[in-house]
């Protein structure tokens, strides 16, 4: 590792002092000064991406939190600054308490099962067996379709009445279900369907992660007698700590901001009882006639701190796997 | 050295295009005002309206060319889905870019009015002469008007003359809200849905409950009171006893619709927009009872023709002419019919029965109709609103009695309006 290192900067250690051997003193102040415009020139429209489309909106979002906004003075300006007062009214609000349990809910159980089923697949497809490719290619379909039409398509399954998933149970002798339209069930339809969304995510990742194991080990384990089972913990498992923290890091932003999924099916709903963060801060900003933008921004930076501190967390753990 | 240098330059270039390009973006946006090309006459003048559905061919569109060109002026139409047009309409308002005429749904009037984007009709000398006053109602407030109806829709009872008539229902005894739970009552023995109707949890849910909580003498000023709680009692009770279906909970206008299509269900509560429809599929239409009888006023919808504030007054005089030009007579019928609409005026109103007697329930449903936001209720309507249709949710779900979901709702809406 070090000496791949070591090897660039000495070349341009070298680069360095051959130039000035070849011009006087005077060009190689004017040529330092051009080597400074060009950097500043091959930087500039980074810097001015990155302030234009992540710094300013961030900025903006916090400073729309901060200010007690109406529609008259978010036209005319002058919306006077209110310090916490928009966080206040989120944190004290009724919704709050049930949306960062919904939250946290919906986040967790699943990733848990996408992971779990996601890991299972790809383990299962990761021993090669005829059409195990086209097989593999089928699971990537939820992932493929766009997000308005498995949520319709969920959504027309679960309907109380005429859906598919109640005339199935009703001709089983099972009583139907109201998937969408009862308060305890609402939070596991959407659960169920975000599951699916996102196990090929999962399924993907992961294999790709078995196939940087080397098979020497595999085949070590098998001289040693280890079992199918035995393999997995001691030998798979194990090796694919870091793609499996880095999945279940992205899983958890992602499945933070779900929002279509759950605004088409229920829309959080019946009487916000699948309301998570995400889609309380839709339904505060655009859900009604008149625009609550001030605790729209409070609920969204709620969450993209929620975000941030996975994301710490995440970087915590590979240092200390590193170290 | 001349590569090194050449090298430098281009670098430094294509930085420099990049925030050029960067800058001419952003200085666009804000110099894109429609007033900057002004004169009483001649020019372009901007149009915004939410009918994507209508292509630059459309008769539509043909319309509002032909009034620009009666005003000596040529019409810029943008079209935006309807969702989108509010935000977009506050935006423009914000960058003082906004439309010279700007068709929004009526609920939003009264929003875009105290943001201070929309004109006054006594600014901008725009006649209100000859419309239905119970119309109009929806885009005034605090004493002004901000724009005139291009047509009214509003909610009414379809129903199945073949299921009614399988379940041995006479739909002339349909007259009160006692009479109606007795049909769906028959309905139901007959192995039939009783109705359909749309309780989501959006501001289409309050839409499609307002002809129940007018009709039964609830105002929106108190959402908690007795005459409330009966009118939910009513929708809870049809869903409890299974004379709607479950469904309704989560059912937009549309897919609500869809259900009645099937052909299982008795009565539907939809609006003028499905008529057409209706009509092909043979179903018939009354207006919506009232609890003790008579027709429930039901909400106005339909979109009004504003005139946005603009930097340049001047230009009001065209845009009034044009919007003028849009509402008379001839050319609202026209519109009117091809929006499925019914005419804000009584002149136009006269031209649509004549051509078509089958309008008249809806002309008597928009005779009885009532704004959202009337009752001087302007922008505190969308804060009662909210807390309504989750009443409506918990009590329809189980989750909460009427009586509870509604004091609650009650509270919350005062707390906001405050």
């Amino acid at each position: 590792m070090s000496t791949t290192r070591t090897h660039p900067v000495a070349r341009r250690a070298d680069e360095v002092t051959t130039r000035p051997r070849m011009s006087p003193h005077v060009t190689r102040r004017s040529s330092r000064t051009r080597d400074r415009v060009t950097a500043a020139a091959f930087l500039t429209p980074l810097l001015a991406y990155l302030i234009l489309f992540y710094a300013f909106p961030l900025f903006r979002n916090l400073d729309l939190s901060v200010r007690g906004y109406t529609v008259r003075n978010f036209v005319q300006g002058g919306a006077p600054f209110i310090g916490f007062d928009n966080y206040v009214k989120v944190f004290t609000s009724q919704t709050f308490v049930p949306a960062l349990t919904h939250t946290a809910v919906f986040t967790f159980v699943s990733i848990a099962f996408q992971f779990t089923i996601g890991l299972a697949l790809a383990v299962f497809f990761h021993s090669s067996f005829r059409l195990s490719a086209t097989l593999r290619a089928l699971f990537l379909v939820p992932w493929l379709l766009p997000l308005i039409v498995s949520a319709s398509t969920w959504s027309w399954m679960l309907n109380s009445d005429s859906g598919v998933v109640n005339s199935l149970l009703h001709a089983v002798g099972v009583s139907p279900v109201n998937w969408l339209t009862d308060p305890n069930m609402a939070l596991v339809s959407v659960l169920v369907a975000n599951i699916w969304i996102g196990i090929p995510f999962n399924l993907v990742i992961l294999y790709s992660g078995l196939q940087n194991i080397p098979n020497e080990l595999y085949e070590a384990a098998a001289l040693d007698g280890a079992g199918a089972w035995q393999t997995f913990w001691r030998v798979t498992f194990p090796l694919l700590r870091p793609v499996s923290a880095i999945v279940t890091l992205l899983g958890l932003v992602y499945t933070l901001k779900v929002f279509d999924i759950i605004w088409i099916m229920t829309r959080g709903g019946p009487a916000g009882s699948s309301t998570t963060l995400a889609t309380w801060t839709y339904q505060l900003g655009f859900g009604s006639l008149l625009p609550n933008f001030g605790p729209a921004a409070a609920v969204g930076n709620i969450l993209i701190a929620l975000a941030l501190l996975a994301g710490l967390a995440y970087i915590r753990l590979q240092r200390r796997q590193e170290a | 050295m001349i590569t090194h240098t050449h090298r430098t330059a281009t670098a430094a270039v294509a930085g420099l295009l990049a925030v050029g390009a960067l800058a001419a973006c952003s200085s666009g946006s804000s110099t894109a005002s429609p007033g900057g090309t002004a004169g009483a006459a001649g020019g372009t003048y901007t149009w915004w309206d939410p009918y994507p559905q209508y292509d630059a061919s459309s008769d539509w569109a043909k319309v509002i060319d032909r009034c620009g060109q009666a005003a000596g002026v040529t019409m810029k139409r943008t079209a935006y889905d309807t969702t989108d047009l509010t935000g977009k309409a506050l935006l423009a308002g914000q960058q003082g870019s906004s439309p010279d005429l700007l068709l929004v749904d009526n609920p939003v009037v009264s929003t875009l009015a105290e943001a201070g984007i929309l004109t006054t009709t006594k600014d901008s000398g725009l006649s209100v002469d000859g419309f239905a006053a119970n119309i109009l109602a929806a885009g005034q407030s605090g004493g002004d008007t901000f724009g005139v109806p291009i047509g009214a829709n509003t909610l009414a009872l379809y129903y199945n003359p073949k299921v009614l008539k399988k379940a041995g229902i006479d739909a002339a005894s349909v007259t009160d809200w006692a009479s109606l739970t007795a049909a769906l009552q028959k309905a139901k023995a007959a192995g039939f849905k009783g109705i359909t109707f749309s309780a989501v949890g959006t501001e289409e849910g309050t839409f499609q409950f307002l002809p129940w909580f007018w009709g039964g003498g609830a105002q929106l000023t108190d959402i908690g009171s007795p005459n409330a709680v009966a009118a939910l009692d009513l929708w809870a009770g049809w869903v409890k006893n299974g004379l709607a279906p479950n469904s309704v909970i989560n059912n937009t206008q549309t897919t609500s619709w869809q259900e009645f299509q099937a052909g299982k269900i008795a009565f539907a509560e939809n609006g003028t927009w499905q008529k057409a429809d209706a009509k092909k599929n043979g179903f018939e239409v009354m207006p919506l009872p009232g609890k003790d009888g008579g027709t429930a006023p039901a909400p106005t919808g339909g979109e009004f023709l504003t005139l946005p504030v603009q930097k340049d007054t001047a230009r009001y005089a065209v845009s009034a002419k044009i919007a003028t030009c849009m509402t008379d007579t001839t050319n609202i019928v026209g519109t009117d019919n091809t929006l499925n609409y019914i005419a804000p005026t009584e002149a136009a109103q006269k031209e649509q029965l004549a051509a078509d007697a089958s309008l008249k329930p809806w002309v008597d449903a928009v005779g009885a109709a009532k704004g959202r936001t009337s009752d001087n209720l302007g922008t505190k309507y969308p804060k009662i609103s909210e807390p309504l249709w989750t009443a409506v949710q918990s009590a329809l779900t189980g989750k909460s009695s009427a009586q509870e979901a509604l004091q609650q709702a009650q509270q919350a809406a005062k707390e906001a309006t405050q």
